[in-house]
Parts: structure tokens; C-alpha cells; sequence
């Protein structure tokens, strides 16, 4: 892992119940590897959903606006 | 919430990813990454205790409790 | 599958057997510290696991995580102290480390061990835990009578309160046990305080229909003038439950547990205490656990916002009253029918209906529930 990094702050009871986690279920070697991961998954969700432009999703809403749907 | 100070550690996590995740809680009531990842880690670390849970009686606490139970009449 | 308990261990401070006999032949010596009834409540709860993690009274670190966190400081979410008071005249030379003996009506109840001995700010923990410092709510009431110091440290319950509803009440293992024994892998909690309506039992049904078993859980012991009695309570549900329901989809079972009218908080405790029983879901009303108007109507919902990681899921299901369009119980959120059409349930008007003898219309209470609760001389607690 390389390039620039920020600080979070957490509880230090919840980094050791995320330590424990690490242990007890593998794949991690680190909390920051197993932060880094649940985050990314977290955009990959959200990204999942973004597959209109601006452009188009304002197409949408006017065709349900002129249905009376919004 | 989170107003007192001291018992907290920090975690580094890349700028790219900070920046993202600031941008993805804007409006969303989460005032900061840090009260974001908390978030999200609890509820990660209380999935995986939930699953991990057995019931720790002892046979003879089972029986007693099972003998009550018949005698009030829930069994 | 039955919740895990808060924590992950359910906790068991009870002394039996030869343990037992020990601790109250130890206590003989002890210093003792006289409790009154809601404190004995509450040693009674934590012995039998209903606030585990808690092994006893907080101490001071718990107490400020809880206040200001609504946290333990192992994190996991707590949002109510439960803290024992006492004056420093009653303490004595009693020391941080000592054992000391718990009793009320001069019977040792319990024996604690004082870890610690704290000041504490009763106006902070009313601004903190029921975001008022107004004398007027009962709650914030309780707690400026309350005495200057509290004692924290676990307890080892070594007599039971004597408790008139003993046939009614099971403790969190017994329901553990109950629900596994039922093959109910899905538990839904009700809390109540209340002679029921149809509209509870609207709200208990729809919440029913997911799940596999309703765990009807009043609140018992502590009533003020013009409640229900503890008994009414039980009765108006055993009617219900007998005529209403299916065999083996409901457990009645009575909690004696104090009432403390924090809504908010208070709901994320009774979320909490259920899961303790084994369940896996738990019913929150409109202004759950509030008072006058303290706290918005939804502000009991939207707590829960804050706990990913409660492990037990709230359902928010709204009031129901009848409509006579639709031709039955309904809510604001599948009813499109005007005020015109229904009828609204009243817990205060059908108190008042039942105590002038009067029965209630079949539209706002089973007729069998009215009749167990006319089978009292007197179904109120009296002044």
C-alpha cells in the first residue's frame, strides 16, 4: 500500500472488538486492511447504483412527471 | 454524541478513499469519516458475534428450568 | 435462531446452594445498606441476566460512557444507568473493596462488592438521559431524589423480593429455553403496561404474521393510583391470548422491572432487556416509553438509527384504530378513509368506560378482555 494517508478516529474498545474479529475470522492482517475493505465495498454498492448520467436520469424524471407519476 | 474525548485510536486509511467516503455521507446526518467507519465497523463486529453464540446451560440448568416450565404450564 | 444475549453471555448473579449459605453467613458481618423497592428491582433484574452485560451497579466509567455515549464502555450500546444512590452518613467507613450487604425491609437481599464510591450530577443526567431538567417529569423527579454518592461494583443476589406474580413471572434462561423448546426461531417483543385493546392486538398480529412467536412481556410492580392492577393485566391477556390466538404462537410472562418515562433511551433499554429474553425482534410504539410532551412522536423510531449493532431489530408498526369503511383495523398507513370513518382507541376512555361497569363497544375491546377485567371488585390500583 502506498500514496498519501489520513486518520481516522475510533473508540479504542472497538478497535480491539475489530482486532478480535480479524482473529477470530481471518483474510486480515490489519484493522486498517479490514477498514480499507468494508469501505471500498461500501462505494462499490453505492456506485452499483449510479448507472445513469445526470442527463439521462433528468430524461427519467420528466417522462414520470409527464406520466403524474412525481 | 461521542463529546467525550481521550479513550480513541486512530486508524489510516488511504486520501483517495477518505475523500470518496466524505463526499458519500454529505447529507446523510454522519458528520464526519471517523463517525462513519465506527459505524460500519460495529456493525460488522456485532454480525459476526451474533453467529458465533451458543447457549452456555448446563444440563441441569436445562432440566430445571424445562421442570418449571412444565409446571406453569408453557410446556 | 433466539437472540444472543446482550454482550454475549447471560448473565447469572443468583447464589444457590452452599454459595448461598456462605455469602448469608458472611453478610451477618457485613456492613449493610438499606434499599428501597426500586432498587431491589433493579438488583433483582441484573441477578437474573435481564440487563446482562451488567453484573452489578455501574461504576463511574460505565456511568459517564452511558450518559454521554449511551454506550458501555466495551461499546456495546446502553442507554439507561442503572446505578444504586446512597448518603454518605449511610455508608459509613465503608471503603472502595469492601463487601457490603443489601437489604430492604431490614432482609438481606444482596451482597456487592464496592468498587467504587462516585459523586455524580443528577441535573447532567437529566439533561443527558431525559433531555429535560424539568422537576415536573417524573423521572427527572426520581432521580433529584435520589441520594448524593452512588456505588458501583457487581452484586450476588442471595434472596428473592417476595413477588405475588410468581406463577407469571420467567426470567431470561427460562424463555431462552421456552422459545428453543417451541422450535421458534423468530421472536417478537411486546411491551406493555397496559390492559389490551384491539388495537395492541392489531399491532401484535401484524408484527405476528413475520414471525414465529409473540412474547408478550408487561411490566409489572410499580403502579401508580388509577392503573391497572398487576393482576387485571395478566388476566385481560390470558382472555385475549385464549380466545384471539392460535395455540402456541404467544408466551405471556410478567417483568418486574422499573419504568423510568425516557422514551427514546428507554426504548433502545426495552429493545435491549427483550433480547436478553431471546428475542429477535421487538415492537416500538408511537412515543415509546414517553411522557407528556417531552419527546416527539417518532423520536422513539428514530434512535435506533444509531445502533448497527443492537442485535435485535426494532419494528416500527403505527397506531391502529377501526375504520368502518375498510371494515376493521387498520392504520394511517393503509387506511386512505377520513377521521369521519374511525374510531380512535382511547386507553383513558375505556379506562373510564370500565370503571363506571360500563362494556366497551366490540370496536375497541374484545368483549372477553372486558369481562376478565369487570370480574375484579376493584381492577385499579387504589389512591
Amino acid at each position: 500500500m502506498s500514496g498519501d494517508k489520513v486518520a481516522v478516529h475510533i473508540s479504542k474498545e472497538l478497535y480491539e472488538k475489530a482486532k478480535k474479529y480479524i482473529e477470530e475470522q481471518g483474510g486480515f492482517e490489519s484493522v486498517e486492511e479490514l477498514v480499507e475493505f468494508v469501505l471500498g465495498e461500501v462505494l462499490s454498492e453505492e456506485g452499483g447504483e449510479q448507472v445513469f448520467s445526470e442527463e439521462e436520469e433528468e430524461k427519467v424524471k420528466e417522462r414520470l412527471r409527464s406520466l403524474g407519476y412525481i | 454524541m461521542d463529546e467525550r474525548k481521550g479513550k480513541y485510536t486512530t486508524v489510516s486509511i488511504p486520501v483517495t478513499l477518505y475523500n470518496r467516503i466524505k463526499k458519500l455521507i454529505e447529507g446523510t446526518g454522519f458528520t464526519s469519516v471517523s463517525q462513519y467507519v465506527t459505524y460500519v465497523l460495529r456493525e460488522i463486529v456485532a454480525a459476526h458475534e451474533e453467529a458465533r453464540y451458543e447457549e452456555p446451560f448446563t444440563q441441569e440448568d436445562k432440566e430445571r428450568i424445562l421442570e418449571r416450565l412444565r409446571r406453569l404450564g408453557y410446556l | 435462531m433466539v437472540s444472543k444475549p446482550h454482550g454475549g453471555r447471560l448473565v447469572d448473579r443468583v447464589a444457590r446452594g452452599r454459595r448461598r449459605e456462605l455469602l448469608l453467613d458472611e453478610a451477618k458481618e457485613l456492613p449493610r445498606l438499606e434499599v428501597g423497592f426500586d432498587r431491589a428491582v433493579d438488583l433483582e433484574d441484573i441477578a437474573h441476566g435481564v440487563y446482562s452485560p451488567l453484573e452489578g451497579f455501574m461504576v463511574q466509567e460505565d456511568y459517564l460512557h452511558v450518559l454521554y455515549d449511551m454506550r458501555l464502555s466495551t461499546d456495546h450500546p446502553w442507554t439507561i444507568p442503572i446505578v444504586l444512590d446512597a448518603d454518605p452518613e449511610e455508608l459509613g467507613d465503608v471503603r472502595e473493596g469492601d463487601d457490603l450487604a443489601l437489604t430492604h425491609r431490614g432482609r438481606v437481599l444482596a451482597v456487592m462488592r464496592v468498587e467504587e464510591i462516585y459523586g455524580w450530577d443528577k441535573r447532567e443526567y437529566a439533561r443527558m438521559v431525559y433531555k429535560t431538567t424539568d422537576p415536573k417529569h417524573p423521572g427527572v423527579a426520581k432521580i433529584y431524589g435520589m441520594k448524593e454518592l452512588l456505588v458501583g461494583g457487581p452484586i450476588d443476589l442471595v434472596d428473592e423480593l417476595p413477588n405475588p406474580l410468581e406463577r407469571y413471572t420467567l426470567w431470561p434462561a427460562e424463555t431462552r429455553v421456552l422459545f428453543r423448546e417451541r422450535g421458534w426461531r423468530r421472536i417478537v417483543g411486546f411491551q406493555t403496561r397496559n390492559v389490551p385493546h384491539l388495537g395492541h392486538e392489531y399491532v401484535q398480529k401484524a408484527a405476528l404474521t413475520f414471525v414465529d412467536g409473540l412474547f408478550i412481556n408487561p411490566l409489572v410492580g410499580w403502579k401508580k393510583p388509577g392503573d391497572y392492577r398487576d393482576e387485571v393485566i395478566l388476566a385481560a391477556y390470558e382472555a385475549l391470548v385464549k380466545h384471539y390466538y392460535p395455540r402456541n404462537v404467544v408466551v405471556l410472562a410478567a417483568l418486574r422491572m422499573n419504568m423510568r418515562y425516557a422514551g427514546p433511551r428507554e426504548a433502545i433499554h426495552h429493545a435491549i432487556v427483550r433480547k436478553n429474553f431471546g428475542c429477535t425482534h421487538f415492537i416500538v410504539g408511537r412515543d415509546h416509553a414517553g411522557v407528556g410532551d417531552y419527546y416527539g412522536p417518532y423520536e422513539a423510531w428514530e434512535i435506533f438509527q444509531e445502533f448497527p449493532d443492537l442485535g435485535i431489530t426494532p419494528l416500527f408498526i403505527r397506531e391502529a384504530f377501526y375504520c368502518r369503511k375498510c371494515g376493521g383495523m387498520v392504520n394511517e398507513k393503509v387506511c386512505p378513509h377520513g377521521d369521519e370513518h374511525r374510531v380512535r382507541i382511547s386507553g383513558t376512555k375505556l379506562r373510564e368506560m370500565l370503571r363506571r361497569g360500563e362494556k366497551p363497544p366490540k370496536t375497541m375491546m374484545r368483549p372477553e378482555v372486558a369481562e376478565a377485567v369487570m370480574s375484579f371488585d376493584n381492577p385499579f390500583v387504589e389512591a
